[in-house]
């Protein structure tokens, strides 16, 4: 059964583009509120549209590295432990974020909640970069011995392979959260998110171009230019369709776009999931980084069954929240006052 | 301290941090289910306002657990990679089972509560956090089976020098996973009965300071009101309590029970499986049948407390060999007897490989740390019955209805709220610690050296550094600590805001009785915002 660990390639694809697609706008969101420096009451706006969700999102992470532990056992090893450091602090900006979240409107002073704001924008921006430029390392390659493990020091990933593909989700989150925005809200901020997602939606995503480009040059792969292809055709669409006031469709395009360009990415590499700069030798690929394919089997059945369940019930939250939000919605903060005298 | 014992420590100090938020997340999700079911039931409204307190609480808490958590999963591959290269065909399965079917539900499902009251249909948003509950046993579940296989590996062959997987059966019912379970589960709902008890108690006596509540002359309460800020003390606030402290100690007590059965199970596997952590537990240093009471080390000597030191003080007998086989006369093995067993069956010394890095031809201990195992198991059956004790107590002194007037009980009240908390903690500690030096322990069934089993000195990432897992350790231990202190005030000023800081309606009504009515209610976009 040498197709297992290609599907569970496919299947880790997915999942990235999932988490990224979804919390895509959540992070954007977060760096907006933390870092646009609006009024209060607007933040709590933006806020609310990702309040429900945010956290479903992100176990797309979860999800993903998990099926890599799974799946791919060496994969999971060798990235992780090279990427350390950076690691750790995607992990400090993930822990200050989801706090953040919970725990700012419970703030009762200025200084405080604006703590969180920080905390929250960069967190955000900071989990956002460091998913970036672990992609693209996986993508493009790390200095990994026989083993698998990483020589040249606690820093030898930092290169500007690592910063394009930060950069690239980054700008592409936060134009993903304008587009997400304008779907979501009404009134003052559905127009501005308008206005600047016409602006700097071609700019937004040229670094993600950019890393695409590089990993198709250097894998030459058809199905990969053809899905390739597929994403600057939905980059157009969103942006005629954005101009046109089909906020919807747009969003939807510009979805579709990132989701193309990621496939288009993982299409390109395989078979390897990641390269060694090294030598070629030391490349983990589909076949040298797999678990047995009895695990595969079984993770494939669970997957069968959980994958499409997700999909269903994430959607329907969607659809349980899918009004829009106005300043008028947002109520009073609520002071807690002690009573016990 | 080398990058090993760095690492270790790292993964210590932020298990059991994310440790103290689980048990509760388990104990309080199912305890507010329940409650909003009798509210659905009945319609009464002091159940209403029991969810909502509780279920505030319970979210604070919450997003903590699932914070620490992502750093869990992140973990194994940044400083274990070579465990996570060896075990990662049989242990990422049920990890990844977590989060796909557990995760997924409990997140998504709980903002759907959270932000679906008045939204949903009734009974649809009581599904919902039902859903949610269930999915946090659920994860606990597929986690503790993973823990469980590396105590005792079952349905896993070697091939190619890693462990692979060859019977998912074998390792989803594996015998420790399923005592395993219930004793955790149930010590998460220790946890929880004793957290309603200690601010149930905390708020009838405050009541009863202020004057609220009185007694008669048996002793009887006569219930007050409040109602200078609206409805948050009235006669149904006085039943939110009385009702919750008297859930609380039942819980508290029915989990110790739970706990104890249970854990007599696990004693009993754990001679078999893991004879060596069952002696340490003991500092049981010769063959014998009692149970130690007390043991002392000579604190005097230099280095870890061995066999060679240690001074059994009082003894039951009898009482090991029931733990560990029912009967009172089975002669248990000891230290002394166990570790030329270990040596001729895995080795003497570490071999000679590269992989297990400075320790590699180095003497192996056998032993774990004598004190931490044994204090760790005592601490863990003390503190847990400290607590069951607390909430007998509670359950007869709140007899006639409401607290004692005495401020000192109402202190003692909330500081056993901890106790608990620390049971799990040493029980974990006791667990994990007593199982060195292996991160996955040789099942004793299947013989020497070339089965399934790895030693925690050759479990680390080769080539990361100490001064890596230095930086992570003090940024991850420092960022706890603060977070700590923030989720501590925030639970304190809920809690001494009492129901009406999760219902503001409730001091509202009074406040803006004649106010402008707040636009959220005619409009149900919004029932609920951050
Ligand atoms: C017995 C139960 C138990 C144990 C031993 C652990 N956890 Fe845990 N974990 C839970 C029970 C739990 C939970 C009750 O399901 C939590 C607590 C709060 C929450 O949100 O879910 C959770 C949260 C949680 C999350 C966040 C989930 C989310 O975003 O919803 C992750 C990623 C992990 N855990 C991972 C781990 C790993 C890798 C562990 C092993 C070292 C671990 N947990 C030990
Ligand atoms: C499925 C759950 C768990 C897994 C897979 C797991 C795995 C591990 C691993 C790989 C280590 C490092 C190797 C070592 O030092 O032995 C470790 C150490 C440790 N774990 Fe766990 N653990 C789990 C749950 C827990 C929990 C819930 C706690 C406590 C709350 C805990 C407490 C500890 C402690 C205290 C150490 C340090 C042990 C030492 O330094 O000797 N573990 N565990
Ligand atoms: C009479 C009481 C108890 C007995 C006999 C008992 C027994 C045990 C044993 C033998 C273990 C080790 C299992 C192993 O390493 O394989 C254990 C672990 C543990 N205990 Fe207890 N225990 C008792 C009470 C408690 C209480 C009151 C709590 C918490 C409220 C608790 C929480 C834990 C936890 C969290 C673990 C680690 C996880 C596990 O292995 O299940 N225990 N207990």
């Amino acid at each position: 059964m040498d197709w297992l660990p290609t599907l569970w390639f496919i299947v880790i694809a997915v999942l990235w583009c999932g988490y990224l697609f979804l919390e895509g706008f959540d992070l954007g969101v977060g760096m907006l509120i933390g870092l646009g420096g609006s009024t209060e009451k607007r933040k709590r706006l933006l806020l609310n549209t990702i309040g429900p969700v945010w956290d479903g999102n992100e176990v797309w992470l979860l999800t993903a590295g998990g099926a890599t532990f799974a799946a791919f056992p060496h994969w999971y090893a060798s990235l992780f432990s090279a990427l350390y450091i950076p690691l750790t602090i995607v992990l400090v900006a993930l822990i200050f974020r989801a706090v953040a979240i919970e725990y700012r409107g419970k703030a009762i002073t200025a200084p405080t909640r604006k703590a969180w704001d920080l905390a929250l924008g960069l967190g955000s921006l900071v989990a956002a970069f460091g998913v970036g430029a672990m992609l693209a390392l996986t993508t493009l390659g790390l200095p990994l011995n026989e083993n698998g493990d990483r020589i040249g020091g606690p820093f030898a990933w930092l290169n500007w392979q690592a910063i394009l593909g930060g950069t690239a989700v980054v700008a592409f989150c936060w134009i993903h959260a304008l587009a997400f925005l304008r779907l979501k809200t009404d009134g003052k901020v559905r127009h501005q998110a308008g206005k600047l997602v016409g602006r700097w939606l071609p700019l937004a995503i040229l670094p993600l171009v950019a890393w695409a480009l590089l990993v198709l040059l250097d894998n030459d792969s058809a199905i990969a230019w053809a899905v390739m292809g597929v994403a600057v055709i939905s980059l157009l669409v969103s942006m005629m369709t954005g101009r046109a006031g089909r906020e919807g469709i747009s969003f939807i395009a510009l979805g579709i776009t990132l989701l193309a360009g990621v496939a288009a990415i993982f299409t390109a590499a395989y078979p390897v999931v990641l390269p060694s700069s090294i030598d070629p030798a030391f490349d983990l690929t589909v076949a040298n980084a797999s678990s047995s394919s009895y695990t595969l089997k079984l993770m494939s059945i669970v997957a069968a069954f959980g994958v499409p369940l997700v999909l269903a019930y994430q959607s329907w939250s969607y659809w349980v929240f899918r009004k829009r939000l106005r300043e008028e919605h947002i109520p009073e903060t609520h002071r807690v006052v002690s009573i016990i005298k | 301290m080398d990058a090993l014992e760095i690492a270790r420590w790292q993964f210590g100090i932020t298990t059991v941090y994310h440790f103290l938020m689980v048990p509760l997340t388990i104990g309080l999700g199912l305890t507010v289910a329940t409650l909003q079911t009798m509210w659905h039931r009945t319609g009464n409204e002091h159940w209403l306002r029991m969810t909502k307190f509780w279920g505030k609480l319970f979210l604070i808490n919450f997003i903590m657990g699932v914070a620490t958590g992502i750093v869990q999963e992140f973990q194994f591959g940044m400083a274990w990679s070579e465990y996570s290269r060896y075990v990662g065909d049989v242990f990422g399965a049920p990890l990844a089972m977590e989060a796909l079917l557990a995760f997924f539900v409990e997140s998504t499902f709980l903002g759907l509560w959270i932000f679906g009251w008045k939204k949903l249909p009734k009974r649809i948003h009581l599904a919902t956090i039902w859903c949610a509950s269930l999915a946090t046993i659920l994860s606990a579940y597929f986690i503790l089976v993973a823990n469980s296989w590396m105590q005792h590996p079952v349905g896993t062959k070697i091939v190619d020098g890693r462990a692979v997987m060859t019977d998912a059966w074998a390792v989803f019912t594996n015998n420790t996973a399923l005592v395993t379970f219930p004793h955790t589960i149930f010590g998460a709902f220790a946890v929880a009965g004793g957290f309603l008890l200690g601010i149930s108690w905390f708020h009838l006596y405050r009541r009863r300071s202020e004057g609220i509540d009185t007694v008669d002359a048996n002793g009887r309460v006569v219930v007050g009101e409040d109602l200078s800020r609206g409805k948050s003390r009235d006669k149904v606030d006085y039943q939110v309590w009385i009702k919750s402290l008297r859930i609380g100690a039942a819980v508290a007590m029915v989990a110790f029970l739970g706990v104890a059965l249970s854990g007599h199970e696990q004693a009993k596997l754990m001679f078999e499986q893991q004879p060596m952590k069952m002696a340490a537990a003991e500092a049981a240093c010769h063959d014998g049948t009692g149970f130690s009471v007390l043991s002392l080390g000579d604190i005097t000597a230099q280095g870890a407390t061995n066999c060679d030191n240690v001074v059994a003080v009082f003894e039951i007998p009898g009482i090991l060999s029931y733990l560990a086989n029912g009967d009172f006369t089975t002669e248990i093995k000891g230290v002394n007897t166990l570790i030329p067993e270990y040596q001729e069956k895995y080795g003497k010394y570490y071999p000679n490989d590269e992989a297990f890095g400075q320790y590699a031809g180095q003497e192996i201990n056998y032993l774990p740390v004598m004190e931490v195992t044994y204090w760790g198991f005592r601490m863990m059956i003390t503190l847990g019955g400290l607590s069951a004790l607390a909430a007998g107590i509670a359950l007869w002194v709140t007899r006639k209805g409401t607290v004692p007037h005495s401020k000192w009980l109402s202190r003692i009240a909330l500081l056993s709220i901890a106790a608990p908390f620390g049971a799990n903690a040493t029980g974990w500690i006791f667990t994990e610690m007593g199982r060195q030096p292996f991160t996955v322990v040789p099942n004793p069934q299947m013989g020497g050296v070339d089965q399934v089993f790895m030693y925690t000195a050759a479990s680390v990432s080769p080539t990361v550094t100490a001064g890596e897992l230095l930086f992570s350790l003090i940024t991850l231990t420092a960022i706890y600590g603060v977070l700590l202190v923030v989720e501590l005030v925030l639970l304190a000023r809920y809690i001494r805001g009492g129901v009406a800081s999760a219902m503001p309606e409730l001091e509202a009504e009074h406040e803006h009785a004649n106010g402008p009515k707040d636009p959220s209610d005619d409009d149900d976009v919004l029932a609920f915002a951050y």
